[in-house]
């Protein structure tokens, strides 16, 4: 193992890591964001609720996105000192501007909304939140300006051999990042509506098992109301939440979809290697494979065939019609050989590997598997929430366990897809860490190869130590982080709201909350 | 104009700093005031309410320093973090680990668990503070780079007297720091305590920080930044005295305005050098050297005019809003949850 190795495990280790994070603060902070705004219009308990309990789910998520979030901001120094001062005058700029304008506000807003209950005026509480939310999303955008920039370098200049700035207004709207920036978002509620879905399930499953609500003569719901925690007010907030979940998976889904279809086009001009491994190709064609056999890993393709293939789709993901031949990784290979060199230059900056060949071609296995699981994910998590809408008409769902444990589980896949669709957006760049584009819109002479990324000074031993500590740390804190979560679900509304646990059955009055005596509301969050 | 730009941009970065330890201060230092100072269970949620609303906020501060650093100076934030590769590897696990426990310490009814919840914060506070006073103290009195700004004498080179003044100098602060603070905020017992321990750490407290600030000055000090530490030390006099008088807000300014003006003395007197080379003035990483173009630098300054007051004004709207003192008597019982 080398320095560079260490350094892109630790990378993608970190990174996926915060990813699991974010898509759900993203989502379910905009859902929570939706509920507490309805119940400030309807003053409806059940609004409110589902405000608190979805609310303390999302603080405990929310934490772990600021923790691992950190070690993003420091790592490109650390680790990719090199990568840090070829890009900097580019890439710093939107780092600072989503510290500056969206964390800030993100933090402190969600600091307000914490512990203002009953404080803030309640227009004023909600706007609190909104704030968080939108920043959250406004962050995503920054980092994704960012990130676009290393897939498709726009609005600079080479002077002395480093990029610089000289259209900012280019670099914030890339295409990429503008496309890359919905996808990610819709990305995110996917997680946030399965979420929804698969824990109110178990609620709804949970009710029906203790005999709370059952099914009447014309099969639907009867809803029993022992009042307090789980009373039919309860009811509610299940059921509402577990539609509201299914309704936005599958928005999501369809969303996720068309701005993916946009990347795809994007992609196929700015990386065609990047497609052709995505569809571990060949050779020209317009078929866009479901399965492919042979070895993958091989890093040749020559002996992979696609066992199913529908022909026409790949032209259409690439280019909108069904005819165009999308370019394989035959005819690809000697392009990129010729432009960018068969051999890294002999620089000391390559170290050891200076000289030596260069490997044009992503890992096929996981270009190929990472979009297919991608989308598959998306694609199940959706028709799953179909199903589950469906079933929901009753209002309740039925008694099975294993059902419960089907929507429980699922909220597993969209994390999946998302986690996926990173690893194949970030393999699929390599050799490079900041891609050269090909076709005219990108500046054909930026480009780094990530061997020549990482920092010369740090040494293997601590490259070691650090992914060491962080993955057992990062390891420790997950199980944590589930148990807790755990542990809250199981608690349903009360454990969100402790006047529930103890109300018995006396029906909180929303406007309860507003009492305005000093200290105890502030104390009451820690 | 344009060549100006590197230097403001210097000052801002100084500013953050500054702000981020004047804010973020206070938070580390009641960190470790949960296991230095507070008796019970009930002191320790006193104390950590005192900066429940606001400690991701001040933690912001520390993002857009290194975000800054990185935007407006590339090659320092990229010698200096790949330099000190160990202690910012600390200074994250201590940031991790005190930002779960906040949030996670009162989320089971359990002492075992909040006990192991308070030594990540007590622990995670004193491993920031004095990995974060160390990397300041470094990049004011220099580190072995080479001609490109790379560490050269391996993983701990970073290791010296600096740094362990740096360390000890950015953890006292913090503690007294957060001792005033905590005496502003709270009610009852634990102010009295707060109040005691800030007259009691204040005399010895600052040593290491205004030996930094001296160390600096002996070597580039101007007569200005001599005078800024004077300051500094009548500040950090009229604090003691404005807590024997019992003003708790004139003691916090006072020792804020004292810990602010020896950042400025010792940011100052480094100037124009942003990280000193060690082994040879040629390699030192200078405001100009270091910086980004001056469109970039343009194009951030914009930003910062218009953000930097902004953020200015909604957190102190945060103080303000949560402005009322804590005590013990407000602390309500724990909320334990128990499944359905
Ligand atoms: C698409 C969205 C997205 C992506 C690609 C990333 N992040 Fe992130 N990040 C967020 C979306 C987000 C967020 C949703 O805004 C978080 C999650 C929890 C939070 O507090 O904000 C966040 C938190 C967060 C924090 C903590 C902020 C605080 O203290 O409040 C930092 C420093 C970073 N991120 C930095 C990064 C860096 C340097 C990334 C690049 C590798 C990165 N994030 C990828
Ligand atoms: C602004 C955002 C991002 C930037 C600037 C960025 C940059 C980088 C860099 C510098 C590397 C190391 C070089 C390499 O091995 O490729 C890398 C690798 C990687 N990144 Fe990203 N990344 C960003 C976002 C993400 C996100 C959000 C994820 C996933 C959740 C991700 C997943 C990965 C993975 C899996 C690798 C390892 C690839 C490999 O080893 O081949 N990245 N990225
Ligand atoms: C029909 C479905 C989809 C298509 C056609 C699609 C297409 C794409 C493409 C082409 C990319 C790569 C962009 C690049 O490398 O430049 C990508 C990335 C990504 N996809 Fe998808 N995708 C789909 C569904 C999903 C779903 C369901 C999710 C998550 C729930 C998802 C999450 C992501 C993420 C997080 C990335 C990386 C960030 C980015 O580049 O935006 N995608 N997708």
């Amino acid at each position: 193992m080398e320095a560079l190795e260490i350094a892109r495990w630790q990378f993608g280790i970190t990174t996926v890591y915060h990813f699991l994070m974010v898509p759900l603060t993203i989502g379910l902070g905009l859902l929570v964001a939706g509920m507490q705004t309805m119940w400030h219009r309807t003053g409806k308990e059940h609004y409110l609720r589902m405000t608190k309990f979805w609310g303390k789910l999302f603080l405990i998520n929310f934490i772990m996105g600021v923790a691992t979030g950190l070690v993003q901001e420091f790592q490109f120094g650390m680790a990719w000192s090199e990568y840090s001062r070829f890009v900097g005058d580019v890439f710093g700029a939107p780092l600072a501007m989503e510290a500056l304008l969206a964390f800030f506000v993100e933090s402190t807003f969600l600091g307000l909304w914490i512990f203002g209950w009953g404080r803030l005026p309640r227009l004023v509480h909600l706007l609190s939140l909104w704030a968080a939310v939108l920043a959250s999303v406004l962050s995503a955008y920054f980092i994704l300006v960012a990130n676009s920039w290393m897939q498709h370098p726009v609005g600079v200049e080479m002077v002395d051999g480093r990029p610089v700035m000289v259209d900012a207004w280019a670099v914030f709207t890339n295409n990429t990042a503008l496309v890359a920036f919905p996808h990610t978002v819709f990305g995110a509620l996917a997680v946030a509506g399965a979420f929804l879905l698969g824990i109110s399930w178990y609620h709804l499953w949970k009710r029906r098992r203790d005999g709370l609500d059952t099914l009447g003569e014309d099969g639907t719901v009867v809803v029993g109301d022992p009042g307090g925690a789980r009373g039919a007010v309860d009811h509610k907030v299940w059921l509402r939440s577990a539609r509201a979940g299914a309704v936005v998976a599958m928005i999501a889904f369809a969303g996720t979809g068309i701005t993916g279809d946009l990347q795809g086009k994007l992609m196929f001009d700015q990386q065609p290697m990047k497609m052709a491994a995505a569809e571990a190709a060949c050779h020209d064609g317009t078929g866009f494979s479901i399965l492919s056999v042979g070895n993958l890993g091989a890093q040749s393709c020559d002996d992979i065939t696609a066992v199913i293939e529908v022909p026409g789709v790949l032209s259409f993901l690439a280019n909108g019609d069904f005819t165009t031949e999308v370019k394989g990784v035959n005819t690809l290979l000697p392009e990129y050989q010729e432009k960018y060199g068969t051999t890294l230059p002999d620089d000391p900056m390559y170290g050891e590997r200076a000289g030596t060949a260069i490997d044009y071609l992503p890992v096929m296995e996981v270009t190929y598997w990472g979009f297919r699981i991608m989308i598959g994910f998306g694609a199940i998590a959706a028709a799953a929430a179909a199903a589950a809408l469906w079933v929901l008409r009753r209002g309740t769902v039925p008694e099975s366990r294993w059902l419960m444990r089907l929507a429980v589980f699922g909220i597993l896949a969209p994390f999946g897809a998302n986690s996926a669709g990173w690893i194949f957006t970030e393999m699929g760049r390599q050799p490079f860490v900041v891609a050269p584009n090909p076709d005219p819109s990108g500046i054909d002479s930026v480009f780094m190869f990530t061997a020549a990324a990482v920092s010369p000074g740090v040494s293997l031993a601590e490259l070691v130590a650090s992914l060491v500590a962080l993955t057992a740390v990062y390891a420790v804190l997950l199980v944590v982080e589930v148990r807790l979560l755990f542990t809250y679900v199981r608690g349903g509304t009360a454990s969100a709201m402790p006047e529930l646990a103890h109300a018995g059955d006396r029906h909180d009055d929303a406007s309860d909350t507003d009492r305005k005596d000093d200290g105890d509301v502030l104390a009451f969050a820690y | 104009m344009t060549e100006a730009l590197p230097a403001v941009w210097f000052v801002l970065i100084a500013v953050l700093w500054a702000g981020y330890l004047f804010l973020e201060g206070f938070d580390l230092g009641v960190g470790m005031l949960m296991k230095l100072m507070a008796r019970n269970d009930t002191q320790r949620r006193v104390l950590l309410n005192t900066v429940g609303p606001v400690w991701d906020g001040n933690e912001v501060w520390l993002v857009t320093a290194i975000g800054a650093m990185f935007a407006a100076f590339p090659h320092w934030y990229a010698s200096l973090l790949s330099a000190l590769y160990l202690p910012f590897l600390l200074v994250l696990l201590g940031l991790i680990f005190r930002a779960v426990a906040f949030e996670y310490r009162g989320k089971r009814d359990s002492d075992a668990w909040r006990d192991r919840w308070d030594w990540a914060i007590a622990l995670g506070s004193f491993t920031a503070a004095a990995g974060i006073g160390a990397a300041l103290a470094l990049t004011t009195t220099g580190l072995p780079l080479d001609a490109d700004g790379n560490r050269v004498g391996g993983a701990f080179a970073w290791a010296t007297g600096s740094a362990l003044l740096g360390a000890a100098g950015v953890v006292l602060f913090c503690l007294v720091h957060a001792a005033a603070f905590v005496a502003l905020k709270t009610e009852g017992g634990v102010r009295a305590q707060a109040d005691r321990l800030f007259r009691r750490l204040l005399p010895v407290a600052m040593i290491p920080f205004l030996a930094w600030a001296l160390l600096v000055q002996l070597d580039t000090g101007s007569v200005v930044t001599w005078l800024v530490v004077v300051l500094a030390v009548g500040a950090l006099a009229a604090a003691y005295r404005s807590s024997v008088a019992g003003r708790d807000g004139r003691a916090f300014a006072g020792l804020g305005v004292g810990m602010l003006a020896l950042v400025g003395s010792i940011f100052g007197a480094a100037f124009p050098v942003v990280l000193p080379s060690t082994l040879d003035p040629a390699f030192n990483l200078t405001v100009q050297n270091a910086s980004s173009s001056p469109y970039t630098l343009g194009l951030m300054s914009v930003v910062a005019c218009f953000g930097v007051p902004l953020v200015l004004a909604y957190q102190a709207w945060t103080y303000w809003v949560f402005r009322q003192r804590v005590s013990e008597a407000s602390i309500p019982a724990a909320h334990a949850v128990t499944a359905l």
